[in-house]
């Protein structure tokens, strides 16, 4: 499982940075999103992959660390909060300049 | 336990929402509001300031749940210093804000609210999650206020900003999640006693746990400026109003602050696991921003941009101070800290005095790319005789300006003063708070260091003069040479202008009062970097803080 885990969040990292490279604002936020989604999974996998471990009380030494899901709630919230700005903000650029371009402009023709 | 911890985020975040609930035509009520609360955090962090300089660490316990566990809020001398800067810059800037600049959007009082909230919050934070949302709560402030006034060039910086600290943030989230898988831990004294024992007993994690500091590090750069990741600074400062450019003058530190604290507290300082990171990295990092600041600042005409660069240059300064991870040198960088933060503060807020202001929107993009930097309604005599030959071609521009005021004497003056204290010349305190920093380098570092700040220094005087030149000694468009029917100026405006006058004489004020009292600060701030580097002290009051 872990292994799987792993490359999973490894190809959601790498396609979020590769889209948040691009010129267009809306390829930029979808690159945010999953770049966002890359580092949720990471923060739970870092509290150590278990399952079937009762989450709160419990018998003994069996239970899920709630650390971790409680840092990816607060991510959640704080990165659904800014990517929603994000869009805002991209829209309104759209409106200003009729174009998508993250500088405003198109670039200049050769 | 003592809440009064807490009221450094309390007063305002209650004021701001309490704001946001006031319906739009209560504006007064606002202002007031938004006075009372910026006012009252002036006492708050001096009361704190008193206590923890006797040596005490205050912490609070959110919930009363003990430290590892529970979340903690905590005070020392270093956090109360903080506090208390944050407190005066943003009385000054309220005092700054005329009721023209809150006007050009809806929700400027709970905006600096918020943002200051998130700067308090910031410096009181115990524990690193901690620390990330309230970076988060003072960036969403900072995106807004970014924008504040409109136009498709603060859109432009704004939506750069954004994506910038997006992606900054997430990084920030893999540098803390990799610390908890290897410590099991986020606060911040926990962390650091773990990581002791992780390094005593040669763990496999412990690269792991070197490679999260150091992508700390890299973030908190980001939010320094450091330098390759400090290409959008002067773009962002360059497009904020004035006494928002003035607030942001300590949102830089907050970065430095995160440096200092995280190095001390969690990686160990210079025993610790970042010696390499920070001996190496960090410091040619700092030589590359004192010298890219500089080289920006000689680029750049308008006095906001170039103190933008100015911040730059400090910037450099200060993190090269935190590399060298000696108590000397963190109590040298303290207080260069503090007189660099308000010079750039005075000098932000004296550009909305000196350079023409772009009062709407089209008008702010007219100015193009470069924003202010064309230097809009002070040309050099021969625009100004060229407007006066060739009459009305002048006016259209002239009226979407605010036209600049004729330089006054005294705006003269408390430009001089900022120039000075900002690049570092005696007799103000930047000089003080330069020399100590070059005092308390090792040789080794300072064949280095001294000629790059001495080389940045002077160029920064030749940039700052040339500023200072063409701002002063031309002839203002505003004595309107045959240019006809020039607006006149909004009855307010001789009021707003004085509080500007005001707030800058005020930030100026202090920069003499640290100047003066040099002595019994540089006594606290040895006090505040001896108390960082003992750990034991952290442990007994955090760790142990059992009601």
């Amino acid at each position: 499982m872990e292994a799987v885990y792993a490359v999973t969040v490894g190809v959601l990292c790498a396609c979020g940075l590769y889209l948040l490279l691009a010129a267009r604002t809306l390829q930029v936020i979808f690159g945010i999103m999953l770049f966002c989604y890359a580092v949720n999974l990471f923060l739970l996998g870092m509290g150590r992959l278990t399952t079937g471990r009762p989450p709160m009380a419990g018998a003994g030494a069996g239970l899920a660390d709630p650390v971790p899901q409680a840092l990816v709630l607060t991510a959640i919230v704080i990165g659904f909060a800014t990517t929603a700005f994000c869009v805002v903000l991209a829209l309104r650029s759209l409106a200003m300049n009729g174009t998508d371009h993250v500088n405003g402009k198109e670039k200049r023709a050769q | 336990m003592n809440h009064a911890l807490l009221l450094p985020v309390l007063i305002p975040l209650v004021a701001a929402a309490a704001m946001v609930a006031l319906p739009a035509r209560a504006r007064p009520l606002q202002r007031a509001l938004h006075a009372l609360a910026t006012l009252a955090l002036l006492p708050v962090a001096a009361a704190l300031a008193r206590r923890a300089a006797s040596g005490e660490i205050a912490v609070y316990a959110l919930g009363n749940w003990p430290a590892p566990f529970g979340i903690v809020l905590q005070v020392d001398r270093l956090g109360a210093l903080m506090l208390v800067l944050t407190a005066v810059l943003a009385c000054c800037c309220m005092i700054a804000t005329t009721s023209s600049d809150a006007l050009r959007g809806r929700y400027f009082y709970p905006l600096f609210q918020f943002q200051l909230m998130g700067l308090n919050g910031a410096f009181v934070a115990g524990d690193l999650f901690n620390l990330f949302v309230f970076f988060e709560l003072l960036l969403i402030a900072s995106y807004a206020l970014l924008l504040h006034g409109g136009g498709r060039l603060r859109v432009r910086n704004g939506l750069h900003y954004l994506v910038l600290n997006l992606a900054g943030s997430s990084f920030f989230l893999i540098a803390l999640g990799v610390l908890y898988g290897v410590t099991g831990t986020l606060n911040m004294v926990d962390a650091g006693i773990r990581l002791a024992q992780l390094a005593a007993s040669r763990a496999d994690t412990l690269p792991l746990a070197s490679f999260a500091g150091a992508m700390l590090m890299l973030v908190f750069g980001l939010k320094a400026a450091l330098f390759p990741l400090s290409f959008w600074l002067p773009q962002a400062y360059r497009s904020a109003i004035g006494p928002v450019s003035a607030l942001f003058a300590i949102m830089t530190k907050v970065g430095v602050y995160a440096m200092l604290r995280c190095d001390a507290l969690v990686f160990g300082g210079a025993a610790g696991l970042l010696r390499g990171f920070m001996h190496d990295v960090a410091w040619w990092l700092a030589i590359a921003t004192i010298g890219f600041g500089a080289i920006g600042a000689l680029a750049v005409q308008s006095l906001k941009a170039t103190t933008g660069y100015v911040v730059l240059v400090s910037v450099g300064l200060l993190v090269a101070a935190v590399s060298m991870q000696s108590p000397a040198a963190w109590s040298a960088l303290l207080y260069y800290l503090v007189s660099t933060t308000l010079c750039t503060a005075a000098l932000f807020v004296l550009s909305d005095l000196l350079e023409a202001q772009p009062q709407t929107p089209e008008a702010a993009d007219e100015l193009g790319p470069r924003g202010a930097a064309a230097g809009g309604g002070t040309p050099s005599v021969s625009t100004a005789l060229a407007v006066a030959s060739a009459a009305p071609s002048g006016t259209p521009k002239a009226a979407a300006l605010a036209l600049a005021p004729p330089p006054s004497r005294a705006a003269a003056l408390l430009f001089l003063a900022a120039a000075i204290g900002a690049i570092g010349l005696p007799p103000l305190s930047g000089f003080i708070g330069k020399a100590l920093v070059l005092a308390a380098t090792p040789l080794a570092r300072a064949l280095v260091l001294w000629p790059v700040v001495l080389v940045a220094g002077l160029v920064l005087i030749v940039a700052m003069s040339r500023t200072g030149t063409r701002l002063l000694w031309t002839i203002p468009a505003s004595y309107g040479y045959g240019a006809p029917a020039l607006p006149s100026e909004p009855p307010a405006a001789s009021s707003a202008h004085l509080a500007k006058l005001a707030a800058c004489a005020l930030l100026l004020g202090c920069v003499v009062a640290i100047t003066l009292g040099a002595g019994p600060l540089t006594r606290y701030l040895e006090a505040s970097a001896a108390q960082l580097s003992e750990h034991g002290a952290y442990v007994d009051a955090v760790l142990r803080a059992r009601r």
